[in-house]
């Protein structure tokens, strides 16, 4: 590495939001309450969408910013839904398997540590384009929609399959055996007046 | 030539201004006072800051702090998109976006400032919070990208510029009332105020005192004044008009806007949190996309120019 990369305020910017990622990624498993953990997981992924915005990709850095929220978000609602102790005010341990998840987590960065400096980089060719927003709109719209509509789906048919998983009342439960009941039977009613 | 810290003070300042300014009107629609209202936030400010600080058993006083110092960030940040005088502080390929996802980011800040102080009121506000947040995020998304789409790009000087031959309010009345709507329920305000309901005990902002409260109700006001201020850069074709310069007649949109805003939420019932997913999955989420889907015919017709 050169003087004039180091003194480049975007690679400054790279290099010290990634530690931070790296230190948040660690918290996780350090700090012993559920919503330190999951705000630390977020910190983590908001020192990402930084880096994003140090490359200049600022669609996905704000879409990163705003989708992990979101899922940090719903996470907590998931907490107070599902675990023994909703407020998540008492210390307890945040990880499971503890020998075998760190196992795999080294094993997975030294993987890619290795990969990413020894891998024969090709030089670039071409300038960035002025608007990298519109070139990802024409990528998904275009050449890679295949894939994305895959992947959409494929997400689509999780959250669906994993809601019905975890919920304990289905449509049978809420229109009758038969289907037919006009209205269903719900034990909270919902806004509309149905 | 701005230099950039000019900038960024004039921004700010603008933020307060039009948060100064939400405050006075939301305090006339509900005392009825005169333009001693327009005082009165700034005493109240004051008094918050020589206020004794109250605290409680065992909060996480980490997260607590952060939240509440992040509620006026956020807000702030979310000036940075918004047209001050016909240019943004910061103009992105994607500034819809990013004004969206600074709304977003409250998401996590409220709960905390339900969570961190370890009381049930508290965290049972941040809860409601997260269950109105739930029912009004895809509806506004929709009605943020139908502007984009209108425009063809996520720029908001791209968006004002669309909009010279039309105000997009007029092909657009869903996502404009969807935009301010959401705009009250991440203030948790008007009818959206059931995270700092009465019936528990002011909720999220039941155990702040002093700075604390300070940050998180100017945050809200910020963030109402800028939403407003954004409503008429999107859909009511921000400075153009007749006879007066730009910056006037963004400023006189941003200030009616503010007036119907005030003065149609508070005289609505606030909601309960319970009810509002079905009703925006059920109504406005097929509203929105039906809106999209208009706006989206009317582009390939080129009604847009």
């Amino acid at each position: 590495m050169n003087d004039t990369l180091l003194s480049d305020p975007a690679v400054i910017a790279v290099v010290v939001l990634g530690a931070v990622s790296v230190g948040s990624g660690i918290a996780v498993f350090v700090v012993d309450s559920m919503a330190r953990a999951t705000f630390a997981l977020l910190v983590s992924f908001l020192a990402i969408a930084g880096v994003l915005l140090a490359l200049d990709l600022v669609y996905l850095a704000v879409v990163t910013a705003l989708m992990m929220t979101i899922e940090m978000a719903i996470m907590a609602v998931f907490m107070i839904m599902f675990m023994m102790n909703p407020a998540g005010l008492m210390p307890m341990t945040m990880v499971h398997n503890g020998r075998g998840s760190a196992a795999v987590g080294f094993v997975a960065f030294v993987a890619l540590t290795v990969g990413i400096w020894t891998t024969d980089w090709p030089s670039r060719r071409g300038q960035p384009p002025a608007d990298t927003t519109r070139q990802l709109g024409e990528a998904i719209m275009g050449s890679h929609m295949l894939v994305m509509l895959v992947v959409g789906i494929g997400l689509f048919a999780t959250i669906l399959s994993g809601t019905i998983l975890a919920t304990g009342r289905g449509r049978y439960d809420r229109f009758g055996a038969d289907l037919r009941a006009t209205r269903p039977d719900d034990p909270t009613p919902g806004g509309l007046p149905r | 030539m701005w230099g950039l810290w000019t900038a960024v003070g004039l921004v700010v300042a603008a933020g307060l201004g039009l948060g100064l300014v939400f405050a006075a009107a939301d305090r006339v629609a509900l005392t009825g006072a005169g333009p001693k209202a327009l005082v009165e936030p700034v005493r109240s400010a004051l008094r918050s800051l020589l206020e004794q600080r109250r605290t409680t058993l065992a909060p996480d006083r980490l997260l607590w702090r952060t939240a509440c110092a992040a509620v006026p960030v956020l807000a702030l940040l979310s000036m940075a998109v918004v047209p001050v005088g016909d240019r943004t502080l910061l103009s992105t390929s994607a500034d819809l976006v990013w004004f969206n996802a600074m709304e977003a980011l409250l998401w996590a800040a409220v709960w905390l400032i339900g969570w961190g102080p370890n009381a049930v009121h508290s965290l049972v506000g941040g809860y409601r919070f997260l269950a109105q947040g739930v029912a009004y995020e895809l509806p506004l998304m929709f009605a943020i990208i139908t502007a984009g789409l209108g425009a063809g790009s996520l720029r908001t000087t791209d968006v004002v510029a669309a909009q010279s031959d039309l105000w997009f309010v007029v092909t657009m009345p869903v996502a404009f009332v969807v935009f301010l709507g959401s705009a009250a329920a991440f203030a948790f305000w008007g009818p959206f105020a059931a995270p700092a309901g009465a019936d528990i005990a002011g909720g999220v902002l039941s155990e702040l005192s002093g700075v604390e409260r300070l940050l998180v109700e100017a945050g809200r006001v910020v963030l109402l004044g800028a939403s407003a201020a954004m409503a008429a850069a999107l859909f009511l074709g921000g400075g153009s008009g007749p006879w007066l310069p730009d910056p006037v007649w963004q400023l006189l949109k941003t200030l009616l806007v503010t007036a119907v805003l005030v003065g149609v939420g508070r005289r609505l019932p606030v909601l309960r949190p319970d009810r509002a997913v079905e009703l925006a999955w059920m109504v406005l989420v097929p509203a929105t996309l039906l809106q999209a889907l208009v706006v989206a015919l009317l582009v390939l017709a080129g009604a847009y120019g």
